[in-house]
């Protein structure tokens, strides 16, 4: 038995997190990432996992000059 | 005197002006009173006094609204937040008037009432969004059945001609074609899961009214596989001046068949003995030249479909490019699926190799077209020679090797139009 998408959902929440502040990931750095270390995954079933961290407003969606994926902030250009 | 002496000029001319509208509708939106001041002093200064990109969208998408800051805030706080949203378009542009009501409707309540009909994707644009408006403004446009279009490293909203619904010459069903594939490509539409933007666009036949070739990464354009159907009593009536060319959109009123259509034929592949028009089917390049100045003579062969076509993008280093012909011919029938099938297999292999901002037509530069055709599982074919004698495709494997070492010759006309 392979991971349950409950502990998939999770190991991603764990990699954007520890990534926040130190890299930005795109979705297929977080699938690429989740198929080598769970190979019984694709990256459809990785993809939901992501929609469900965005649905449920603990990751969200950015953009600096490409789409990445990351835990929620106050943005810099948002201040002055 | 005027606040914005510079911005006055570009109303100045015999054109309608953006300047214009942007007053008008500052009378009832203060804050366009603010995008009219910093927009004076960008043309003062020459740079842009605004802030890109961000985190700001709606609850579970990725894509649709595009981030946009002044960074002069105090100066004109109505742009403090001025964001974009995409609205994806109906396929080929048709809207009701009350549709067009509605959108007007939702946009003056919760923004700007700047809008744009329509982006380079072909969707709606309003622009100038507080950040606390986004989720009703969102709200309200889907619970009317409108949805946000793409942005960032996802799907773009893909549009087409108008097609069938007002275009005889409409080799597939353009806009059956858009809505379908948009409604296949939802969650590639809302969520980045690509290296960089991804557009497809579906033209009806190779006149290519939305420029697909140029402006999409997947450029869908509508082609014949059989010969032009020819009306000879009709090219008769062109001959002599019964027939305006080009209904009548031509800078002559008389045609001269020889000059005009034959002499112009990029493959040489018609004449005209004053009575008869020949065409040597085999040698057409499906250019539209013949068929755009005698539409009532010429027509569009009835074996229809659309040529595919890959990797259009216009980046700084290398320059605008064209889409390269990877498919000669697909028959486009609901529901698509070999279409469906040839996209998925494209994103697939783009998403595995491709870098970040690299578009599909910047990695077959990088890997070559050999290694796509080999992902995309599509066979080798004449039409997909773009340079002569620089880019046959062979694909040398050690089967081929072990052939000739048994005596098999490379030159086969099987499966070839050689004769």
């Amino acid at each position: 038995m392979g991971i349950s998408k409950e502990e998939l959902v999770e190991e991603i929440f764990q990699m954007v997190e520890k990534a926040h502040g130190k890299r930005k990931l795109k979705a297929s750095d977080i699938w690429k990432d989740m198929i080598k270390k769970h190979p019984e995954v694709d990256k459809k079933i990785v993809q939901d996992a992501i929609k469900t961290l965005v649905d449920a407003g603990r990751c969200v969606y950015t953009y600096f000059g490409g789409s990445f994926v990351e835990i929620p902030h106050e943005e810099a250009a948002a201040k002055h | 005197m005027s606040k914005t002496p510079l911005l006055d000029q570009l109303e100045s001319g015999p054109w309608p002006s953006f300047v214009t509208d942007l007053k008008r509708i500052a009378a009832k939106k203060p804050q366009v009173l603010d995008l009219l001041g910093q927009l004076e002093r960008s043309y003062q200064e020459k740079i842009t006094h605004w802030k890109h990109g961000g985190i700001v969208g709606v609850l579970g998408y990725g894509s649709g609204i595009i981030g946009r800051y002044s960074d002069l805030p105090d100066e004109f706080p109505g742009v403090e937040h001025f964001h974009t949203m995409r609205i994806n378009q109906p396929s080929g542009w048709f809207y009701t008037t009350a549709a067009l009501r509605q959108l007007c409707d939702i946009w003056d309540k919760h923004g700007s009432s700047v809008m744009n009909l329509h982006g380079a994707t072909g969707d709606v644009i309003f622009l100038g969004c507080r950040t606390e408006n986004l989720e009703p403004c969102f709200a309200e446009l889907t619970a009317a059945g409108w949805d946000l279009g793409g942005s960032g490293s996802t799907f773009r909203s893909p549009s087409c001609c108008v097609g069938p619904a007002r275009c005889e010459w409409s080799c597939y069903d353009t806009m059956e074609a858009c809505y379908e594939i948009t409604q296949e490509m939802q969650f590639d539409l809302h969520r980045p899961s690509y290296p960089y933007k991804y557009k497809i666009k579906f033209s009806g036949c190779p006149n290519d009214c939305v420029a697909a070739v140029a402006r999409a990464d997947l450029s869908v354009i509508g082609v014949w596989k059989d010969d032009i159907r020819v009306d000879q009593s009709a090219v008769q009536a062109y001959a002599g001046g019964e027939l305006k060319p080009k209904g009548g959109g031509a800078h002559v009123d008389k045609l001269d068949v020889q000059a005009d259509v034959v002499g112009l034929c990029p493959t040489y592949c018609m004449s005209y003995d004053g009575k008869t028009l020949k065409i040597d089917d085999r040698n057409c390049n499906h250019c539209m030249h013949c068929i755009n100045m005698m539409p009532q003579a010429l027509r569009p062969g009835t074996e229809t479909g659309a040529a595919i076509l890959l990797g259009s993008h216009a980046p700084i280093l290398e320059g605008a490019q064209l889409s390269w012909v990877i498919q000669p011919f697909m028959v486009m029938e609901s529901p698509y699926d070999e279409f469906k099938e040839l996209n998925s297999r494209i994103t697939e292999w783009w998403a595995e190799h491709g870098k970040n901002r690299e578009r599909v037509g910047e990695l077959i530069l990088r890997l070559g077209m050999r290694e796509f055709l080999e992902a995309a599982e599509l066979p080798p074919a004449p039409q997909q020679v773009r340079i002569p004698r620089a880019n046959p495709f062979f694909f040398w494997n050690q089967s081929d090797f072990d052939a000739e070492a048994k005596g098999r010759k490379y030159y086969q006309t099987e499966g070839f139009d050689v004769e």
